[in-house]
């Protein structure tokens, strides 16, 4: 057979790594095709929905379920004493507390779920919501975690021991009733001693403001149990549903074999569906009962008010250096507020996350860290929302600390950071904080970045604006928003990483059919980062057969290896390296059955491009394609037919990618309004998959950053109600919103992913919260502005310029 | 967010709209788009036992453009922007209806539902008495007109009776410069203070002037002081804070989402003055 095709062209062919393959999943998404759980419709299928609580803190006296039993269609009303001897009235968290699946007695959010009605749809659960009657006594409401530590109410008597002090909690003993854990990294006493006795100090308090992941679908369920064959089914907006599959078996008592947990199309999760919530288990119950098929979906409200909140850090730090600028120790304080349940999503180990990578991209020698969760009267959650494990927090702070260092030192804050970059020859790097970065490279980006968008033209243009200003010519001010970031993903190493005990590693399942194409199932699930597209190029390049040619499935536990989930950007660093090593396996078999066909010895043979050749006589090979097919037609001596692999990676280490990100704003002093005229992200994701689909993710997370830092937060009045429970209040960008991005590259392979790749899905929202915000804060600098906390929403950038004087 | 269950009526004339209202009165409510309506009642804050769909009742859209200008009721504001002659004899329709909501919600909300919805975030209210228009509005004893001037009395309540039906709103072919300002948090949103400016300029004076604020009270603010700021002087610096400093006098904006009230005193200032300074530019 003549190879009429050229080497390159056979590359092309397979649209492998480095190819900006068109996305296979958007024809569905772009005809209106996906299958989402509410498109869900099964014979029989009943609806359940909550009835919330008005109040954010409350005894529940009574509550009469029989007028609501009287609305049509209404078929029942399951209340916390319903559920209470099957001891499903509450359920585990993710972080080692308990949450309420039904108020047990007191309420402790608005919002909470009271009672669950089982209807024939969804409009007459609608009306038997408002049928039911609870009467409530309220109670003192707390919504200031500082207060909660020093109040005499005690929110959860559960945790509160018999000799009335409070019982040890998950992560150990515990100051106050309101108070859950308080978690340390670091050295205390040499931190201490290394600011004492340093020649600067900077000190800053901060709050990361509460928000919501807001994904575009919200949560929901369909629980079908069926009672002839045993089987409960379960399709949900679940990012982890092998998880789901194991918490529902060890709260149920149902067999695992018996559970099937399928994710279907997942409109975004951002974190907000990594959690279990009340609506599952009272689905799964109500289907027991029925024995019908019982669907829940939650509406914007219910999901902006209950479900999954995110950030809510208040922030102290101490920020010591010498007199040139090098740092000699940080030390951070964290009061997290966590709501009425600890139901944080974070590995079993780490109850603030990775917040200890708050050394960010700083050779730090010594540094400090404690958090305090503390219990509020608002809704539990504590989700990485786009981002891995309280990351945006830890690199918010970092990058606001370093503003304020400058400022401190008199310093431009571009030098301060250059000065303090862990160099490329200190990777691996052991942070002063207890992580090993795998490797960077953050001069080369920084200078890259600082040339990309003319820095100091930047800054010559900005002192001009400042004497315009002053001399009364403009209004505007200019600010100069820098962060480099250095994020922490792909969780985790089985040796420190688990979610209930459960490892956190990846899996992925390959078959090869006989005529040359594949199948591929992986642990994770895509909720619209494209893993359909992107694994098949993983796999393309490692088995020489076209991307086109494998299907990439997800979110079934019936047919899918186990995982964990997709969240914390770790689908590529974990399934995606189970991908490239089960896509060895089959290599290594194909290697085996290509030597026989033709006829040399195995270490004869080599891979290239889509086949195996013979080593220094390249005309002789057989393509992937011909050895698929005789994997399943020869009886081939010593290997057994087929062409199948399975791989579970267990990475050996977080990667550790990283990005330089500069914003150039104006901003309006007398309305506080801000035009973000120059957004430029430069990312180091290690090897890149498909370039087009990172750039869609770049654009994304900087969205969902703008968004967080100019005006998107979950607001409570001191009643505890939520401000901005609705679209209208809860701040979600629209294109016209949204500045053009200009995005940019350096490539730093992580040394030990077989591939090199990173993960990037987080990136930009982590580094582009401190990017919009620190611009900001710049335009005021010379203004005298240290801090002010976001959301830098209309009002509150007039206050500051208000507070500033600039006014008058 | 599912409304409570209710009868839907559609009927063909205004003789079945008004029956229906007379019928069932305070539980009847006339709907035309539907975009402030539905969301209330999906909010279970309106209940609305019997709807009254205006889509099939003939007569109740189309602009008029002559000296006096008139839209029909179920006009929407999409068909506002579309519509050319009314860009020329009135500019300032198409600058506040492109700043009302977005495209989509523009496809449906008509100017009547805006008007007589009494919400004080809606922008055609304060525009309205800016043009000084008035609304036609018919009931069981016939028709009669209301001045957009008289029309609110407190957010949700105006001078229409519940069994009247708005069925236009009509105005003088406004002259001279004119400008709608608006700022907001982000498209779609209600207005944390809006101007709308109407000036007339003769020589280097004013002549005449019509100032209304949005979203800074529990209805539109028509600032007579304001305006007559303005009149007989050059809309110099001094006349431009005159009037601001007027109007500052009758709008009583409360907090919200949106802001502290220092704030949208403000804000309104800022905005009542970039408007007059762009209608003069205009005039
Ligand atoms: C996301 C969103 C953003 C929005 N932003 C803005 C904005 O920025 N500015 C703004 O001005 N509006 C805004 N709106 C409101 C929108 O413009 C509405 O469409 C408008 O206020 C009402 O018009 P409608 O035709 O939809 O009225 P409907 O919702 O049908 O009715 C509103 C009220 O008016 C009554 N009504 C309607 N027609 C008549 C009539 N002919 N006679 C008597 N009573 C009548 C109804 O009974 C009801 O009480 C927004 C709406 C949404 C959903």
């Amino acid at each position: 057979m003549k190879d009429e095709v050229t080497r390159e062209e056979r590359i092309d062919n397979l649209k492998g790594m480095g190819c900006s393959r068109k996305r296979v999943e958007d024809a569905r998404f772009t005809q209106g095709k996906g299958n989402y759980v509410d498109d869900i419709k099964l014979d029989g299928m009943l609806f359940g929905d909550f009835v919330r609580s008005p109040y954010a803190h409350a005894n529940i006296k009574n509550i009469d379920t029989s007028a609501a039993l009287e609305v049509p269609g209404v078929l029942a009303v399951l209340t916390a004493k319903d559920l209470e001897p099957l001891a499903l009235h509450w359920m585990p968290t993710l972080a080692g507390d308990k949450q309420m699946v039904l108020a047990d007695g007191k309420v402790l959010f608005q919002g909470q779920e009271v009672a669950y009605v089982v209807a024939t749809d969804r409009y007459a659960a609608a009306d038997g919501i408002e049928a039911v009657e609870v009467e409530y006594e309220e109670l003192e409401v707390l919504v200031d975690p500082f207060k909660a530590m020093e109040s005499d109410v005690v929110l959860r008597p559960d945790t509160v021991g018999e000799d009335g002090k409070p019982a040890d909690g998950a992560h150990g003993p515990r100051k106050h009733h309101n108070h859950i854990f308080t978690w340390e990294a670091g050295d205390k006493e040499p931190t201490e001693q290394a600011i004492g006795a340093s020649e600067v100090v900077a000190e800053e308090f901060m709050y990361y403001h509460r928000t919501h992941p807001c994904p575009l679908e919200t949560c929901g369920c369909v629980a079908s149990m069926d009672k002839v064959n045993g089987k409960l089914t379960i399709w949900g907006t679940f990012q982890a549903p092998h998880a789901i599959r194991t918490v529902v078996s060890l709260i149920s008592g149902i067999e695992e074999h018996n559970i099937r947990v399928i994710s279907p199309d997942i409109g975004g999760g951002f974190g907000n569906k990594v959690g279990a919530y009340p609506g599952y288990v009272c689905s799964v119950v109500a289907s027991i009962v029925t024995g019908k098929p019982v669907k829940w979906i939650e509406d914007r409200m219910d999901n902006l008010m209950t479900t999954a909140f995110a950030r809510d850090y208040w922030m102290k730090g101490r920020i010591s250096a010498t007199k040139e600028g090098k740092i000699t120790g940080l030390h951070c304080h964290v009061t997290a507020d966590h709501g009425g349940f600890d139901a944080c999503a974070d590995p079993t180990k780490f109850p603030a996350g990775f917040m200890n990578i708050c050394t960010g991209s700083y050779d730090i020698p010594t540094a400090y860290l404690e958090v305090d969760g503390v219990y509020t009267n608002k809704a539990p959650g504590g989700v990485s929302y786009r981002c891995s494990f309280r990351v945006t927090e830890a690199v918010y702070f970092i990058e606001r600390m370093i503003e304020v260092l400058a400022i401190e030192l008199n310093m431009d804050a571009a030098k301060l950071r250059e000065i303090n970059f862990i160099r490329k020859e200190q990777f691996p790097y052991k942070a002063a904080l207890g992580w090993e970065y795998d490797s960077g490279d953050y001069h080369t980006a920084w200078k890259k970045a600082m040339d990309a968008v003319d820095y100091d033209g930047l800054r010559a243009e900005q002192a001009q604006r400042i004497e315009d200003f002053k001399a009364g010519k403009t209004r505007k001010l200019m600010g100069i928003g820098l962060t480099h970031f250095t994020e922490i993903v792909g969780a985790g190493p089985v040796k420190n990483c688990d979610i209930l005990g459960l490892g956190m590693f990846d899996s992925c399942e390959i078959r090869i059919h006989p005529t040359g194409s594949a199948i591929a199932r992986l642990g994770t699930i895509s909720q619209g980062q494209g893993h359909a597209t992107t694994f098949a190029q993983i796999l393309a390049s490692e088995i020489g057969l076209p991307a086109d040619s494998i299907t990439i499935e997800e979110g079934d536990t019936d047919t899918a290896p186990y995982g964990l989930g997709t969240y914390g950007s770790r689908s590529t660093p974990v399934a995606g390296a189970a991908t490239a090593m089960a896509g060895r396996k089959i290599r290594a078999k194909a290697q085996m059955i290509a030597a026989y066909l033709l006829e040399v010895h195995d270490d004869d043979v080599e891979f290239d491009v889509d086949r195996f050749a013979v080593k220094g006589a390249p005309e002789r090979f057989k393509t992937m394609k011909e050895i698929a097919f005789a994997a399943y037609n020869q009886a081939i001596p010593g290997i057994e037919p087929g062409l199948e692999a399975v791989s579970y990676y267990d990475p050996p280490n977080m990667t550790y990618p990283f990005g330089a990100y500069v914003c150039v704003m104006d901003i309006d002093v007398d309305t506080g309004v801000p035009e973000i005229r120059r957004f430029y992200a430069l990312d180091d994701c290690g090897t890149r998959i498909n370039p087009m689909v990172i750039e869609g993710q770049i654009h994304g997370g900087l969205t969902e950053a703008l968004a967080v830092a100019l005006g998107q937060e979950i607001a409570y009045d001191d009643m505890g109600n939520v401000k901005t429970g609705t679209l209208m209040d809860f701040f979600l960008p629209t294109a016209w919103e949204v500045p053009n991005y200009e995005t940019d590259h350096t490539v730093t392979p992580s040394p030990h992913h077989p591939i090199g790749a990173k993960g990037v899905g987080e990136s930009p929202h982590v580094g582009g919260v401190p990017c919009f915000s620190n611009a900001v804060h710049d335009a005021f600098r010379a203004f005298g502005l240290r801090q002010t906390n976001m959301p830098h929403d209309h009002w509150r950038i007039w206050r500051t310029a208000n507070e500033l004087g600039l006014h008058d | 967010m599912i409304p409570a269950a209710f009868e839907y009526h559609r009927p063909s004339d205004m003789s079945g709209v008004l029956a229906i209202l007379q019928e069932h009165g305070d539980d009847a409510r006339v709907m035309a788009g539907g975009h402030s309506l539905i969301p209330m009642m999906k909010l279970r804050m309106a209940e609305v036992p019997h709807l009254i769909d205006l889509q099939d009742v003939g007569g109740l859209s189309g602009i008029m453009v002559g000296d006096t200008i008139t839209i029909g009721a179920m006009t929407t504001q999409a068909d506002i922007i579309d519509n050319d002659a009314l860009a020329a004899a009135a500019p300032i329709m198409r600058e506040a209806a492109l700043q009302i909501a977005d495209p989509q919600v523009r496809y449906m909300g008509t100017v009547g539902g805006n008007v007589a919805n009494g919400d004080p975030g809606n922008d055609m209210p304060g525009l309205m008495q800016c043009l000084d228009a008035s609304f036609t509005v018919v009931g069981p004893d016939g028709e009669r007109s209301i001045p957009a001037r008289d029309f609110y009395e407190a957010a949700y309540m105006t001078a229409r009776e519940d069994d009247e039906v708005l069925t236009a709103v009509s105005f003088a072919k406004p002259a001279g410069g004119y400008a709608y300002e608006k700022q907001k948090r982000k498209i779609g949103d209600y207005a944390t203070a809006a101007a709308a400016v109407q000036i007339v300029k003769d020589g280097g004076t004013c002549v005449s002037a019509a100032i209304a604020m949005t979203n800074l009270s529990d209805t539109p603010v028509y600032s007579q002081a304001a305006s007559a700021a303005l009149v007989g002087t050059s809309v110099d610096e001094a006349a431009v804070k005159a009037a601001v400093a007027a109007m500052l006098g009758d709008i009583d904006p409360v907090e919200d989402n949106r802001g502290p009230v220092a704030f949208k005193r403000h804000v309104a200032g800022v905005i009542l003055a970039r408007a007059i300074e762009r209608a003069w530019s205009r005039a």
